[in-house]
């Protein structure tokens, strides 16, 4: 088993996204480690691909940077490698990315180098249920997690499907479109949690969270965790535009971090324990 | 249809390992709701779609086209030459075809809004057309490059009441363009129908779009049979995503006497720029590898690591980095053959077909010729080129790029001087 269920089991779960790389790889690493020290109790690193088709512009630009500075599978894995955090690590990437690593055709020597550097899951956007079993086998044998994200407009056979597939946690999409900062946070939230609650699987909701008001509504709508990447990648696009301290940047990102576990702990003590509801 | 649907798809979606659907969660429902209306409208002609399909790309698209004996290339090449005049159809290309299948598609299904990416500029006329025929509210992207290198086109889109929004991430090109679309679409999707340019995409674009434009080669065959009475031997056309591509061969494919040959875009040069992560060429059928991008498994041009490359074509309708998943299998499985040509080849034949013919070519189409010029002696006796489309929209793109270049059949236009440019 991997250790991602722990970091699940007291109390909901930050679960922050920087891309590795961005804005270059010495900084990238002190920035990652400023989300621990705000208290991540996952860290999902983006491996960035080309081709980003479900990120919106803000992650988007995070994927062009790191990219321009020399990110590759390699230097990711080496990147990982170089990390000083003990926390759960998600590597998040596409999948033309995991496809191609290595001599053999095929996901398995990506995972298996995953494993080999520490890393205990993946989330795909690209890579649907239906397509997904060569890399299911592969974490399968490596005893590493692989996270389906399920969308506003999944239903029916679809949820199905997913529920045999994933393990780690489910990634619950807030609401349609691409991953950005939002100044609200939708309620199709609720909606889709209730849909899950069958689910043995932690329940972590993404895509918009940006504040700690945020992270306290959605945590006290029953989510497991909450996943925050662009408005953390907002700061280090920010503050490297402004050619800003990276001592600083990173204090920020702590900050932020700090913030949305506080939010997040607020919206967990409104929840009142199902044994005194009844 | 059902022939042109049975031409390679080994199972639903598959074109042996390439095709797939790849793409986001959120994407998923309006894949499975599409295959299910591809199904019930396309295949199984339900409500009279597929009538009222052919009934408007006869009345207003201006079918059937002709086939046509090019009588000077004919007489040059020493065989008999035909042209598969997709340049007349509405709006100037095969695309057409296509744009007028997905929007009324998307009304039978209910949708409320179009969306669609372009490179050219001919899939956005088309789509932009087809909308306005049918009263469609309609967006599409388009690259900045691209806009630029096709000016014409974007007015008529505009024109036709459609808006425009340009795409500046990577190069601008259409690699680009149909990522900007795929978020738009993964936004918007439970009221708007992607209306993709390519047989590209996830299942069952592939199909469909294939489906849409197999026209093409089921009116071709007709053509031959009453004024040929034999036959092609070859079947050319230039191949980008490659929907003119398949539409041209569709019907041919179960007649292995008939080569059929995808002419791609060799660019500047063949090789590839790992450093710059540049391919100075489109050929991705002929040069690329086996790997995953915008919702299939195909071939791609990419590097070591599996990031995909920039391209690079003379012609904006052909600078992709990617082909259709069901064209790769067919390279793969012997049945048609990838073949490319250079920017130069083709700008040179893009003068020849309007000197000798008086038809001045899309800059795309331009490639198939450039092939038959080089590689007449061994087509046969008999051979179809697919003209996917009219020059109008590549003029100020020819003028710049004849300038560059040393082409000795081409108009000499220093007496016009300060006129010109
Ligand atoms: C005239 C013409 N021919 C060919 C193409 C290439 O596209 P495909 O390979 O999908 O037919 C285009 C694309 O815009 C085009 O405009």
């Amino acid at each position: 088993m991997s250790r991602i269920p722990e970091a699940f089991a007291d109390g909901p779960a930050f679960v922050p996204y920087l891309a590795a790389g961005d804005p270059n790889y010495e900084d990238s690493l002190r920035y990652v480690e400023a989300l621990e020290a705000g208290g991540a109790d996952v860290i999902e690193l983006g491996l960035p691909f080309s081709e980003p088709i479900a990120e919106g512009p803000t992650i988007q630009s995070a994927v062009v940077r790191s990219l321009e500075g020399g990110m590759t599978p390699r230097r990711f894995f080496e990147f990982v490698e170089d990390l000083d955090v003990s926390v759960p690590l998600v590597c998040m990437t596409y999948y033309n990315l995991i496809y191609q690593f290595g001599e053999e055709e095929g996901p398995r020597p990506f995972v298996e180098k995953a494993a080999e550097v520490g890393l205990d899951g993946f989330v795909v956007p690209d890579l649907p249920a239906e397509e997904a079993d060569p890399l299911r086998d592969a974490c399968d044998e490596f005893d590493l997690d692989l996270i389906f994200i399920v969308a506003p407009t999944t239903k029916g056979e679809r949820l199905q499907r997913i529920m045999s597939q994933v393990s780690g946690y489910v990634y619950v999409q807030a609401r349609l479109g691409v991953t950005g900062a939002q100044a609200d946070v939708s309620d199709q939230t609720t909606d889709s949690l209730s849909r899950l609650s069958a689910w043995d699987v932690p329940k972590a909701v993404g895509f918009g969270i940006s504040s700690g008001d945020h992270a306290e509504r959605i945590v006290a709508g029953g989510a497991d965790g909450i996943i925050v990447g662009s408005a953390l990648v907002d700061i280090v696009a920010q503050g490297h535009e402004a050619g800003d301290d990276p001592a600083e940047i990173a204090r920020r990102l702590t900050d932020l971090s700090e913030e949305l576990v506080a939010g997040a702990g607020r919206g967990f003590a409104q929840r009142v324990p199902k044994a005194e509801r009844t | 249809m059902s022939e042109a649907s049975e031409t390679d798809e080994t199972r639903p979606g598959k074109f042996g390992e390439y095709g797939g659907q790849y793409v986001p969660e959120a994407l998923m429902p309006a894949i499975e709701e599409l295959t299910d209306a591809y199904q019930r409208y396309v295949l199984d002609n339900e409500d009279g779609f597929m009538d009222e399909f052919r009934q408007r790309l006869r009345d207003f698209g201006g079918r059937p086209i002709p086939l046509q004996r090019a009588d000077r290339l004919s007489e040059r090449y020493d065989r008999e030459v035909y042209l598969k005049r997709e340049d007349l159809l509405h709006g100037g290309a095969h695309k057409l075809n296509n744009a007028l299948g997905q929007v009324l598609l998307a009304k039978y299904m209910g949708k409320e809004r179009i969306v669609a990416e372009t490179g050219a500029g001919q899939h956005g006329t088309a789509t932009a057309m087809a909308a306005a025929h049918l009263d469609v509210p309609c967006e599409i992207y388009m690259g900045e490059r691209d806009i630029n290198r096709q000016r014409p086109n974007v007015f008529r889109m505009r024109l036709n009441g459609s808006e425009v929004n340009p795409v500046t991430t990577g190069r601008g090109t259409l690699k680009e363009a149909i990522s900007e679309t795929m978020r738009d679409w993964a936004t918007n999707v439970e009221d708007t129908h992607y209306v993709i340019g390519s047989i590209v995409g996830p299942h069952p674009f592939p199909a469909m779009v294939r489906d849409f434009h197999s026209v093409i080669s089921k009116e071709a065959k007709r053509q031959f049979d009453e004024q040929v009475g034999t036959q092609p031997d070859a079947v050319l056309a230039c191949a980008g995503g490659g929907s003119n591509t398949m539409g041209a061969f569709a019907a041919f494919v179960p007649d292995e006497s008939v080569g059929l040959y995808a002419v791609e875009a060799g660019g500047s040069s063949l090789t590839v720029d790992e450093e710059a992560g540049v391919a100075p060429n489109s050929a991705s059928l002929s040069t690329g590898t086996e790997g995953v991008l915008h919702g299939a498994r195909t071939k791609v041009l990419q590097d070591r690591d599996g990031q995909i490359m920039e391209s690079h074509s003379v012609s904006s309708g052909l600078d992709y980095a990617g082909v259709g998943p069901e064209l790769a299998h067919l390279v793969d499985t012997g049945r048609v053959h990838a073949v490319n040509v250079d920017d130069d080849a083709a700008l040179t034949e893009f003068h020849r077909l309007s000197q000798l013919e008086g038809i001045i070519p899309a800059l795309e189409t331009a490639h198939a010729f450039a092939f038959l010029e080089r590689d007449h002696e061994s087509l046969g006796e008999t051979v179809m080129v697919n003209v996917s489309g009219r020059g109008d929209k590549d003029l100020e793109a020819a003028i710049e790029e004849t300038a560059k270049r040393d082409i000795d059949i081409a108009p000499d236009m220093s007496v016009f001087q300060g006129a010109m440019r």
